[in-house]
């Protein structure tokens, strides 16, 4: 129990670590109570299928032969905006760069920043699951949750 | 005449007598008397033809002054004539009659012969002297012939000159004076050589520039200081030279017997001369030297006028030379000029960029280094609100207080870059002025108390209640000033003073730049912290304010602190027309520090500013807000879930809408807060807020406005406070934050912090 709890610890110390997520993720966490259990895990999910549709819409609008860059910077706004929303630091810093590329036109670069957004998005993914997963694990073994 | 008569009678009867007898001597006297007759006869014609003749020619000629003259010798003549013709009549027997008409004849004749000889006296004279002026003047005739021909030549020179003039007046090029004037002066006086000697730079030799035979001469030099060089450049006028002198021997010598030559100075007029009170006198010392040889092997010398024009031709190149000076200095100073200003277009560019640059650097490491400390202090707070052995609490403080320490650090040091580029603005509002001295008094009061120092506060009676200014930085700087003074005093006592200033203690002795104007609505305010420190040595007081330098007494007391506190507060006084300075008599003996900012009396118009006086005074009261009906409007969904959660964690009934029609259709008067996001791409969110302000009137009743939002520039507040909006708040949003703006909208209907 111990050590999954340090495990748990551990690990979200390294996320924030890697500026994979910054305290608006705390926020986050601090708005679960008991009128609202799921309140992280409903965002969250809510933050993948957004992200995963802006990702698509914006392959296809760089696919394009004639970019509309107006609408790229609509759907890169928003995917800044989400995940700002949820702290998913290092996606919104993606996004950023993103959106520069945009202004200048840059396909090439769009198409750089496009693949690591995505890069970004994916490691996030991956990390807030695992992180789900340690948690799930740790309720099951009994824990409970002050906001660490 | 009668013995003529008698003797002729005598003879003829004889004659006739021996007619007969002596025949043979009668053609002898025939002879004669014939011959007599013929020649008496052609005198006769003669003395009749000459006057016809006069009169004819005197007729033909025009002009004959003396008529009266001819018409006596005319008939002077013809009475010669007569007489001789009459003569023919006497040789023979002739009547009483002819006699008559010769005597008569003879003696007209010799009186007009008289007439005519005695007026000849006085005639011939003056026919001979008209022969001589006649000579006289054919003479002046030929002297003004030869003048005209030299006033010609004059005036063609002259006009030469003119041309040559024009020529040189009509370049600026400094090269194209010279080698047109040598090139005219050489055609126009046909020399075989035209010299031009300038002076080097470093004035002390001439060097041979310009000639007329060759192109580029070879660089020829002589000194200057030669006597013949010092002859010509102490006229004005053209000095004839030897031609073996060193200016004059241009021509590898010859056989030939070399022309004469002459030199003449030509002034090197500068810009400098041109003063505006007097003409540029020809003392300038510097000369070129001009030298002309007239062809060698010639009789030719020079002419008075050749020398003039030389002189004229000199005095034309100067001034010709000096405005060329002056356009090349012009032209010089202005591409000069030009260089600078583009020196200092990239010098403005780059310390543009520089300061791009680091305000970039700044906004990032802004939020940089903000992050991280926020998580430590957030994430150590929380650590210390759970159970944790002595030990560990004790840690958990310590590094509370040290990222404490480093946050105020991090705000010092950004401020201070804020600060310095003048991007930092004073937050004017109106504050209690005596409440504000309290609050410091009660902040440093514990920390005093520990090292046992008797803090005192003295406020003077006339010090206005309220006040104008900038509340935050007035207790920074009291704080920092009234913190160094606790600091660096280890006993004694620490009194703070404050009144308002007078015009004398207005003004600082050391500071003479500093000139306070008090004015209606503004008063400066001189606050004295006075200790019984450690003082200052009198050489460190200048650097006190600078930047991180610190004196070496401080930096053994483990004084801690950045140096920056100094600096920042005074930045801070001047921003606020201020002046602050430290006074000590040295160390030991403890300091004074004293500043004098400038405040604003609060006018009449302060009724509506009171309830904002509760605001700081207060706590905020942490109300709870169940139930408040609240309209969230966002594009983002993550993001609208996010500040639903956020508010439905506070106790709010949360409505949320996608898009500004739903907005419009949704929002009732029951809704008391909406919060817009106005980072909503192609929405126009502040259209909403003239909607609902339009649709709900007035103040109580109508919804509150809150924009959310990524971005705390000045345009989008501007944006948000021109459509009337209620406040502004930077995402992402803390609970806290939250939950300290919604106690704030329902207190005072508006947020008035932002950050």
């Amino acid at each position: 129990m111990e050590q999954l709890q340090r495990k748990l610890a551990e690990y979200t110390t390294s996320l924030y670590n890697e500026n994979i997520l910054d305290e608006q993720f705390i926020q986050l966490q601090q708005l679960q109570d008991e009128s609202n259990p799921d309140f992280v895990v409903e965002v969250v999910s809510l933050f993948f299928e957004d992200s995963e549709r802006l990702l698509n819409e914006l392959a296809k609008a760089l696919n394009q032969a004639n970019v509309d860059f107006k609408k790229l910077n609509a759907h890169v706004h928003q995917m800044k905006g989400s995940s700002s929303s949820i702290g998913a630091q290092r996606v919104q810093r993606a996004c950023i760069a993103f959106r520069n590329y945009c202004d200048d036109h840059n396909v090439e670069g769009c198409l750089k920043c496009l693949q690591q957004v995505k890069n970004e998005y994916t490691l996030v993914k991956n990390k807030l699951e695992a992180l789900f997963k340690l948690e799930k694990q740790f309720v099951d073994a009994g824990g409970s949750f002050p906001i660490v | 005449m009668g013995s003529m008569l008698r003797m002729n009678r005598l003879l003829s009867s004889i004659v006739e007598s021996c007619n007969c007898i002596i025949d043979p001597q009668l053609p002898a006297d025939d002879l004669l008397m014939k011959y007599q007759y013929i020649s008496d006869f052609f005198i006769a014609l003669a003395y009749f033809s000459i006057p016809v003749e006069l009169i004819y020619f005197v007729k033909k000629s025009a002009v004959f002054p003396y008529r009266w003259v001819l018409v006596q010798f005319g008939a002077f003549i013809v009475l010669c004539g007569a007489t001789h013709l009459i003569n023919l009549w006497t040789f023979n027997m002739h009547t009483r009659n002819v006699a008559i008409v010769m005597t008569t004849a003879k003696v007209l004749t010799a009186l007009v012969s008289c007439i005519t000889a005695l007026l000849l006296v006085h005639i011939i004279p003056d026919l001979l002297s008209v022969k001589t002026r006649e000579l006289f003047l054919k003479k002046k005739a030929a002297q003004l012939d030869r003048e005209m021909g030299i006033i010609r030549t004059q005036e063609e020179t002259g006009r030469h000159v003119r041309m040559l003039t024009h020529e040189i007046r009509s370049t600026l090029d400094r090269h194209t004076i010279l080698k047109t004037t040598l090139v005219e002066l050489g055609k126009m006086l046909a020399l075989e050589e035209c010299a031009l000697w300038m002076p080097t730079r470093t004035g002390l030799e001439l060097q041979l520039s310009y000639t007329l035979r060759h192109q580029n001469p070879v660089g020829l030099t002589v000194p200057i200081q030669l006597p013949v060089i010092n002859q010509v450049f102490g006229t004005n006028r053209v000095v004839q030279i030897s031609p073996n002198s060193p200016v004059a021997r241009l021509r590898p010598a010859g056989k030939y017997m070399p022309g004469e030559v002459v030199a003449v100075r030509v002034p090197l007029l500068h810009l400098s001369n041109f003063q505006i009170n007097d003409w540029p006198e020809l003392s300038t010392k510097r000369y070129a030297l001009m030298v002309l040889m007239l062809p060698s092997d010639s009789a030719r010398q020079w002419h008075v006028h050749e020398l003039e024009l030389v002189e004229v031709v000199a005095d034309q190149v100067a001034v010709a030379l000096s405005h060329a000076a002056i356009l090349e200095e012009s032209m010089r100073a202005r591409d000069l000029l030009m260089e600078q200003n583009v020196a200092l277009d990239l010098a403005r560019r780059e310390a543009e960029m520089a300061v791009r640059a680091r305000n970039d650097f700044l906004a990032v490491m802004n939020h940089e280094m903000r992050t991280p400390m926020h998580a430590i202090i957030a994430l150590s707070s929380l650590l210390q609100e759970t159970d944790l052995t002595p030990e560990q609490r004790l840690m958990v403080e310590t590094i509370l207080k040290s990222s404490n320490l480093l946050a105020t650090l991090i705000n010092d040091v950004l401020d201070l870059s804020r600060l310095e580029d003048g991007s930092l603005q004073l937050d004017i509002d109106t504050f209690n002025l005596p409440a504000l001295f309290r609050e410091v008094l009660s902040l440093i009061k514990p920390i005093a108390s520990v090292k046992k120092l008797f803090v005192t506060l003295s406020l003077s009676s006339d010090l206005p209640e309220y006040v104008i200014g900038d509340e935050k930085r007035l207790m920074q700087i009291l704080l920092n000033i009234v913190g160094n003074a606790v600091k660096f005093s280890k006993e004694g006592s620490v009194s703070i003073s404050a009144f308002v200033a007078k015009s004398d203690s207005l003004r600082d002795p050391r500071a003479p730049e500093f000139f306070a104007v008090p004015s209606e609505n503004h008063f400066y305010l001189r606050v004295q912290v006075k200790d019984t420190g450690i003082g200052i040595n009198p050489q460190d007081i200048p650097n006190l304010f600078s930047k991180f330098t610190q004196s070496q007494a401080l930096a053994t007391t483990n004084a801690g602190g950045t140096g920056l506190g100094l600096a920042i507060c005074k930045r801070f006084v001047n921003l606020m027309e201020g002046h602050i300075w430290v006074e000590s008599e040295g160390l030991g003996k403890g300091s004074t520090a004293i500043f004098i900012v400038k405040l604003g009396i609060p006018g009449c118009a302060n009724e509506s500013k009171l309830p904002f006086m509760a605001k700081l005074t207060a706590n905020h009261m942490q109300v709870t807000f169940q139930g408040l009906k609240v309209l969230v409007m966002d594009d983002n969904g993550v993001s609208r879930m996010v500040t639903k959660g956020l508010l439905t964690h506070l106790g709010c009934d949360v409505t949320t809408v996608g898009s500004r029609d739903e907005c419009l259709r949704v929002i009732t008067q029951e809704h008391k807060v909406v919060f817009m996001d106005v980072s909503m791409a192609g929405i126009d969110c502040y259209e909403v807020a003239v909607v609902i302000h339009e649709r709900f009137g007035k103040r109580h009743g109508r919804p509150l406005i809150v924009a959310l939002t990524g971005n705390t520039d000045r345009v989008t507040k501007e944006n948000c406070m021109r459509v009337g909006m209620d406040g502004v708040i930077l995402k992402p949003v803390s609970v806290d934050k939250m939950r300290s703006v919604l106690s704030e909208l329902l207190e005072h209907g508006v947020v008035l912090e932002s950050s």
